[in-house]
């Protein structure tokens, strides 16, 4: 049977599956300070998810045994970061919705992680890469976070703040030994960095609900981590004898729904049991 | 009648890591406080970790073993500040760590470098020498970091400052 004409002329695909759906929409009004609120920590928590999962896809992968148990050990911070996050974010939704609920029930549409964690891992380099950018962000994020006016935020940021200090320790290290190693480690984390270097730009663009997370002290406004993130990456690339690309051009979309093909088959492989099989048990 | 806070405690301490079976729970630092609530146990805990495997063991052991004396009233809580340190490892702890071949956390974790998770240098636990290198920022746990000894050439975990 053709497809219905209402289903082919509707541009919106994530407006359509809500309507079919009925109640996927959160309660809480766009705009009020307890969506903006979910928003926020959705966003913290769904980047973490995401790359999380992108990186546990190297778990009896990694060129060598250290390196391996390495990445699967931060996958694992990151996860553990996610039920926190994505736990608090339900609890401030107030629709029942737990951690695993929104990690495992959501469409791609209702993700609002940044594009560059949906990266795919590439080669060992570009997994490296990707890790190292986001470092160099999530570090200066987690410690403004610190300092978050909410309570639960602010003790989440000081507990993943450790965690995360090793991790950008881990990234720029090996992004330095890469960068300057041989002339093929060399080659490959440069491609890396020019191919990368799109997508670091949306880590510092805010929209509306930064600016009232911002005003009312819950979160850092974005552009803030400009200057802390531009440190880190110009001192590790110098010493990587990389060249930082030139380009200002920044995709975007990710924190407000829009997101590459890329992370539709990765949600495929993440959420399929909990789709096949509903509050599964074992 | 209720048991005494001192004799949960004990119980508490009976309690290995699942993980790092020779250092009990408490010994750890991550059972935070234990109180009565009327009638009801509160044991409040922290993760070392966020994303500790061990954390669902860990509480269903508490539960379990508490049960098993008698205690039914019984809630877990779950605190995340001060987060967790190693700082709160307790010196017999960090000994039977190292007879076990876990090299223990080398100084406080306000001094160490984040390089090498110590403040100083780490001592094989094997032999004791310190002419020691890290392999990899991270071991078979999070907790801990993959190192090797240039003297006796085994490699052997570090349990590194946090
Ligand atoms: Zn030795």
């Amino acid at each position: 049977m053709a497809p219905a004409m209402s289903d082919v002329m509707t541009p919106d695909a994530a407006e359509l599956a809500r309507r079919s759906q009925g109640s996927g929409r959160a309660p809480l009004a766009i705009g009020s300070p307890g969506h903006d609120l979910f928003l926020g920590l959705a966003r913290l928590g769904d980047n973490t998810l995401i790359l999380g999962h992108r990186v546990s896809e190297w778990c009896g992968h990694a060129p060598i045994l250290e390196e391996d148990i390495a990445l699967a050990n931060m996958a694992l911070d990151l996860i553990g970061q996610t039920q926190l996050w994505l736990g608090l974010a339900g609890q401030v939704e107030g629709a029942g919705r737990d951690a695993d609920a929104l990690a495992f029930r959501r469409d791609a549409w209702d993700f609002c992680n940044l594009l560059l964690v949906e990266r795919p891992n590439g080669d060992f380099g570009q997994t490296l890469m990707r890790q190292f950018l986001f470092d160099a962000w999530h570090q200066p994020m987690l410690a403004a976070l610190e300092g978050s006016s909410d309570a639960r935020i602010a003790e989440i940021a000081a507990k993943a703040g450790k965690e995360v200090a090793y991790h950008v320790e881990r990234s720029a290290d090996l992004v330095i030994r890469l960068g300057d190693g041989t002339e093929e480690s060399h080659a490959r984390m440069q491609a890396a960095l020019n191919a990368l270097w799109p997508y670091t730009g949306e880590m510092f663009l805010g929209d509306a609900t930064d600016a009232r997370l911002a005003e009312a002290g819950i979160m850092p406004a974005p552009e803030s981590l400009r200057a802390p993130w531009d440190a880190t990456v110009n001192a590790v690339l110098a010493e990587a004898t990389l060249t930082r690309p030139v380009g200002t051009f920044a995709h975007r979309g990710g924190k407000q729904g829009r997101h590459t093909e890329h992370l539709g088959h990765l949600l495929a492989t993440m959420q399929w049991l909990q789709r096949a099989y509903p509050d599964a048990r074992w | 009648m209720q048991p005494a806070l001192e004799q949960v405690w004990s119980w508490l301490g009976e309690l290995p890591d699942p993980e790092i079976p020779v250092v009990s729970l408490t010994d750890l630092g991550i059972i935070r406080d234990v109180a009565w609530e009327g009638g009801t146990l509160v044991v409040t805990v922290t993760p070392t970790y966020s994303g500790c495997p061990a954390a669902g063991v860990i509480s269903l052991d508490i539960e379990r073993h508490l049960r098993a004396r008698g205690i039914d009233d019984l809630r877990l809580e779950r605190r995340l500040s001060p987060p967790w340190t190693t700082d709160w490892i307790t010196p017999k702890a960090r000994e039977a760590l190292r007879v076990y071949g876990i090299a223990p956390p080398v100084g406080t974790a306000a001094r160490a470098s984040r390089m090498t998770g110590a403040a100083g240098p780490v001592a094989c636990p094997r032999c004791g020498s310190e002419a020691t290198e890290k392999v990899s920022q991270f071991g078979s746990t999070p907790c801990k970091a993959a190192w090797r000894c240039r003297d006796c050439l085994e490699p052997f975990d570090y349990f590194k400052c946090h």
